[in-house]
């Protein structure tokens, strides 16, 4: 498709302001101004609608395609919730106004539904406070990481270290480096859980914190989260767990009682929020007690009149890490979510999606090995080694199931894994939606032995076909130009 | 695998060319096929200090990115400057053409770190299982 | 409520081929000890009931006040036609576009994004987005420290007072010094800033307009910074650069901002866009997701996420961000505001800006005890002086309608009596001289 840029016409409008109410000013002065226009292209309205609408078509989407991604949870975004954060009163709300001298009056409903979800939250999770300012997961991950270390120098004590396993997502150990800290990498056992013998020989009283996943990145439960936990605190490190997998555990088992101190949250992988192309999240931060006094300012509290107001003044804050106060309009839409499946909703969630991978996982074990023979969670994690012989990728895989309809499973990670295929099916996807997908992963599989030529040439019913992403990278073409 | 018998080289796989008082310095046809195509070279700077074993350069491809280690301490002299608009001379020709930098050597005493062809093709044999062709 | 498809035939035959009897099977491997120890949530409702709690919520808040509050973040119009393409399911129901095949509307439109904010900008690369004004701000103090190796920051305290914390939050246990530089008659101290402008410094960052609306040319501090080896990075106000000398035209090495003037609505404070632009050289320095041009196997245009090896999927610890997520639906939202209002509404739009806003100064000017600041040129916001405390004054206001302005007193110290006025597009003639009116009979009173 052209770029809207090609489509310029000098002349074409998409947008008329009212005529000038004002006498016109003085100009600025020259040297201020720029001096000359822009390439931003001019079209009429409708060309804008048809290029974008178009391109939309283009893309695979939770409304059009099974998109089974592991690690992303994209599960069905209910539409209401879009309508509730498009009310005015929500939308066009200025977040300075409750920062104006008894202004706090004017966004009651907005200070309600940030402390009730964090409420609701602390409920799930079995923490004692949130914060629900960070604006996705990885900023949660670095605003954990900060409060652990608040948590440390205010005990008088400078660690150096924060441990990961080596099955972790790429957050964990880039949040913890740039918050300061060095980096311990704990490798995956031959049991598929992390290495407790190098995790205890690499734990001592320089390590700030330990962070991990729980169901992990392979879709385990380790059953001996309690006892890493345990060991952590022995020597003064603080429990992080990264709550990209929450979904697996609504109702079932909450990061406090597992021993975490602190848990980010992805409310757009377990509370429904649309993923929008790779953004807007939200990452709200949960503490155990000891860490409620470091969490960012303004704190949203609720006085004994019932009514809600912004706390400033709370000087073992770690400051100000956001703008305002989160992500708002996805905190919203995470709220109604809650609000409407309740606590019955929610464990039903969680046990539908563990229900809907294990399905998955059984029907495909013949045909894929596992990389662990074990139960999963909420999303099973295969390896194409045996299609890898006969020259079929992970990637080759992928391909051929854009070919057939599919957003591919999460491929090439957890790095542990040789060729992972990592499928996340998600509690709103159907027995025959998932039967039909499973139906498509036998075939590939046959192919894979039969025909692998015909999975490498996917995908051959797209728009494109595969892109060169070597001369991407070699030569760099990262805007139009005029 | 191309492993030419006048060079020393790593267990990470760089490769030093001695000529008088300067080594030529590169990753190995090893290093350069396992990596895959090549998409950008990130070398140090002019007059830079290296350490033997210590990071010096940046290899990456679409979807992976190395460090290099030097295999002798000094001083870089020069670049290969080709490499930062044709990182494929490194795919193409990983001894030659696709040489990284020249450094003025420190102590040679440090060669004893190093292997040498029939050491590495060895060493190259070990991490694959088995032969390599 | 729940979305689940499953009927208890479902669920029944699915249990039998995993080959267990009940779903809470399913969860023997977290032990009995490690169950949840309370789950005491409130039953769900209809949608129905949802929708008109949220409803009643919503209208707690006071969002129809006669806006005149700026102080970053705008109240500017959006166009029908841009929420109807953002609310195509096929863009905001999909996720970041690693498989380019099925998402070629979204590459080409962060492509189209990238361009935008280029020549918005006036520089070479743009990254498909960040969080917000504040977090690209830091994102660009740590390009520079990592490009230069150097670990002193100078920042121009008329730089939003909520993004300079920002920026000391998130380097609290990293060494990096920061100065801070004081505003003189409303524009950046050139004095002050060379005194402290030396061969330690990584960057200079500095804010056009800046937080008291003044508009500044720094062109001359740019090539100062430039001679001792540092970055020069602004913080910038997109609207504004409809009109207004871009950052590139000053020679800045790194531009950022806050995206929300840019068809994205106030929704108390976000979601909201982080832009970043940079010179070509600092590309491999910048974070988060980037789109480039390539051809596919039959030579075809195609676009793709690009230059990984930057991110932290990649590189892990020594990525030069933690950013995974981003706001690509508000930067979906930017390119969008941008290509309905055209090259000419870009302008159009930004003179509106200015010209109201001087409107707005002459007839505020005209109150007995008002003084208008005016040591500066400014853009669509400005800076007034009242014989009594500002905030109270904006108390009152509330009562007549008004949200009349941001009182600096709230961020500076000794300023209590000044507030910060914002005149956008949306603004009438008839509103600012009730504005006016409103504001006399109060200081009257």
């Amino acid at each position: 498709m052209q770029l809207i840029f090609e489509k310029h016409k000098q002349g074409r409008r998409g947008f008329c302001f009212p005529g000038p109410d004002v006498p016109l000013a003085k100009p600025l002065a020259a040297k201020y101004c720029r001096s000359k226009d822009t390439h931003i292209a001019s079209l009429s309205e409708l060309d804008v609608v048809r290029h974008y609408t178009n391109l939309s078509r283009l893309n695979f989407s939770v409304d059009t395609n099974f998109y089974p991604l592991g690690s992303c949870t994209m599960k069905y975004n209910p539409k209401f919730t879009e309508r509730i954060a498009a009310f005015e009163g929500f939308s066009n709300l200025h977040p300075l106004l409750p920062q104006l001298a008894g202004g706090g009056m004017l966004a009651q409903g907005s200070l309600e539904v940030l402390y009730e979800t964090e409420k609701f939250l602390s409920e799930i999770t079995g923490m004692s406070a949130f914060t629900m300012q960070p604006l996705a997961g990885a900023h949660g991950e670095l605003t954990g990481v900060m409060l652990i270390a608040a948590y440390h120098k205010n005990n008088g004590s400078r660690r150096k270290y924060v441990i990961v396993p080596d099955s972790s997502h790429g957050t964990n150990p880039a949040s913890a480096a740039i918050a300061g800290y060095q980096v311990i990498v704990i490798p995956t056992g031959k049991d598929g859980y992390m290495d407790l013998e190098q995790y205890k020989k690499h734990l001592n009283n320089d390590v700030a914190a330990v962070m991990l996943t729980c169901p992990d990145t392979l879709g385990i439960f380790n059953p001996h989260i309690k006892e890493i936990a345990d060991m952590a605190h022995q020597v003064g490190a603080l429990m992080y767990y990264d709550g990209a997998n929450l979904n697996a555990l609504l109702g079932k088992a909450r990061p406090g009682d597992l021993g975490f101190d602190v848990v980010h949250i992805n409310l757009h992988k377990t509370f429904g929020t649309p993923h929008g192309g790779g953004g807007p999240g939200a990452g709200p931060v949960g503490v155990s007690e000891a860490l409620v006094d470091f969490l960012p300012i303004p704190r949203v509290v609720r006085r004994s009149d019932a009514t809600y107001a912004l706390e400033y003044h709370r000087h073992k804050s770690i400051g100000y890490i956001a703008p305002f106060y989160g992500n708002f309009g996805v905190i919203l839409k995470a709220y109604a979510y809650m609000l409407c499946l309740g606590k019955d909703g929610l464990i039903e969630a969680a046990e539908l999606a563990v229900l809907n991978a294990n399905y998955c996982q059984v029907m495909l074990k013949d045909h894929y090995d596992l990389a662990f023979e074990k139960n999963c969670m909420h999303e099973c994690v295969f390896s194409a080694a045996r299609q890898a012989k006969n020259g079929v990728h992970a990637i080759d895989i992928a391909k051929y199931l854009i070919d057939k309809g599919y957003h591919p499973p999460t491929v090439y990670f957890p790095l542990i894994v040789k060729e992972a295929l990592m499928i996340e099916p998600t509690e709103t996807e159907s027995k025959e939606t998932i039967d039909a997908f499973i139906e498509v992963m036998i075939e590939i599989a046959g192919l894979a032995k039969d025909d692998p030529i015909r999975v490498k040439q996917a995908p051959l019913h797209m728009p494109i076909k595969r892109l060169d992403e070597t001369k991407a990278a070699r030569e760099p073409n990262l805007r139009w130009k005029p | 695998m191309n492993i030419p018998k006048n060079l020393f080289y790593t267990k990470d796989h760089e490769w030093a060319r001695v000529e008088g008082k300067a080594a030529y310095i590169g990753i190995t046809d090893y290093a350069q096929s396992s990596l895959g195509d090549i998409t950008f070279v990130g070398l140090p700077k002019e007059k830079e200090a290296v350490k033997q074993s210590e990071y010096c350069a940046t290899v990456e491809s679409v979807k992976a990115a190395s460090d290099v280690y030097a295999p002798f301490s000094g001083t870089v002299i020069s670049l290969n400057n080709e490499l930062v608009t044709h990182p494929e001379l490194v795919n193409q020709s990983p001894y030659e053409k696709g040489y990284f930098f020249v450094i003025s050597l420190g102590d040679e005493v440090e060669k004893k770190n190093l292997m040498d062809a029939d050491t590495y093709q060895r060493y190259v044999e070990g991490l694959n299982g088995g032969s390599v062709k | 409520m729940s979305y689940t498809p499953h009927t208890q035939e479902d669920i029944k035959q699915m249990l039998q081929a995993i080959g267990v009897s009940n779903i809470e099977e399913l969860f023997k491997d977290i032990p009995k000890g490690l169950r949840a120890k309370s789950f005491n949530l409130p039953h769900g409702k209809s949608e129905i009931e949802v929708t008109n709690h949220l409803k009643g919520l919503s209208e707690k808040n006071a969002a129809n006040l006669i806006s005149f509050v700026g102080a970053g973040f705008y109240d500017h119009f959006i166009p029908a036609a841009l929420d109807a393409i953002v609310n195509r399911p096929e863009f905001y129901t999909a996720y970041t576009p690693y498989q380019p095949e099925c998402s070629q509307g979204w590459l080409q439109s962060i492509y189209e994004y990238q361009t935008a904010i280029c020549e918005l900008t006036g520089l070479d690369v743009s990254n498909a987005s960040l969080y917000d004004g504040g977090t690209a701000v830091y994102e660009a103090a740590m390009m520079a420290i990592r490009f230069t190796g150097r670990n002193k920051i100078i920042m121009d305290s008329g730089m939003s007072l909520i993004y300079r914390a920002m920026l000391y939050t998130y380097t609290s246990n990293l060494s990096v010094e920061f100065v801070e530089i004081p505003v003189v008659h409303g524009q950046s101290s050139r004095e002050e800033l060379f005194k402290h402008l030396d061969d330690k410094t990584a960057a200079v960052i500095l804010q056009n307009p800046n937080f008291f609306g003044a508009v500044d040319d720094h062109s001359d501090v740019v090539e100062r910074v430039h001679k001792y080896g540092a970055l020069a990075i602004s913080s910038v106000y997109p609207v504004s650069l409809g009109m207004l000398k871009s950052p590139g035209e000053m020679n800045f090495d790194i531009a950022t901002g806050e995206g929300q003037s840019l068809g994205i609505p106030l929704s108390f404070g976000g979601p909201y866009l982080g832009f970043m632009a940079a010179k070509k050289e600092l590309v491999r320095q910048m974070p988060g997701r980037i789109v480039g041009e390539t051809v596919d196997s039959d030579g075809k245009r195609g676009f793709v996420l690009t230059l990984q090896t930057r991110e932290q999927h990649i590189r892990r610890e020594k990525a030069t961000s933690n950013i995974c997520s981003n706001e690509a639906l508000c930067a979906l939202r930017a390119v969008v505001f941008l290509s309905l209002l055209g090259r000419s509404g870009i302008k159009e739009m930004a003179e509106r800006n200015y010209q109201k806003a001087e409107f707005a100064k002459e007839v505020l000017s005209k109150i007995k005890g008002v003084e208008v600041k005016r040591s500066s040129p400014t853009f669509n916001e400005f800076t007034v002086m009242l014989p009594r405390r500002a905030d109270d004054v904006v108390y009152r206001m509330i009562d007549r309608g008004f949200a009349c302005g941001f009182p600096l007193g709230r961020f500076y110290k000794g300023m209590d009596n000044y507030l910060l006025i914002a005149v956008t597009e949306k603004r009438t003639k008839e509103e600012i001289c009730r504005l006016a009116d409103s504001l006399e009979a109060v200081l009257c009173s």
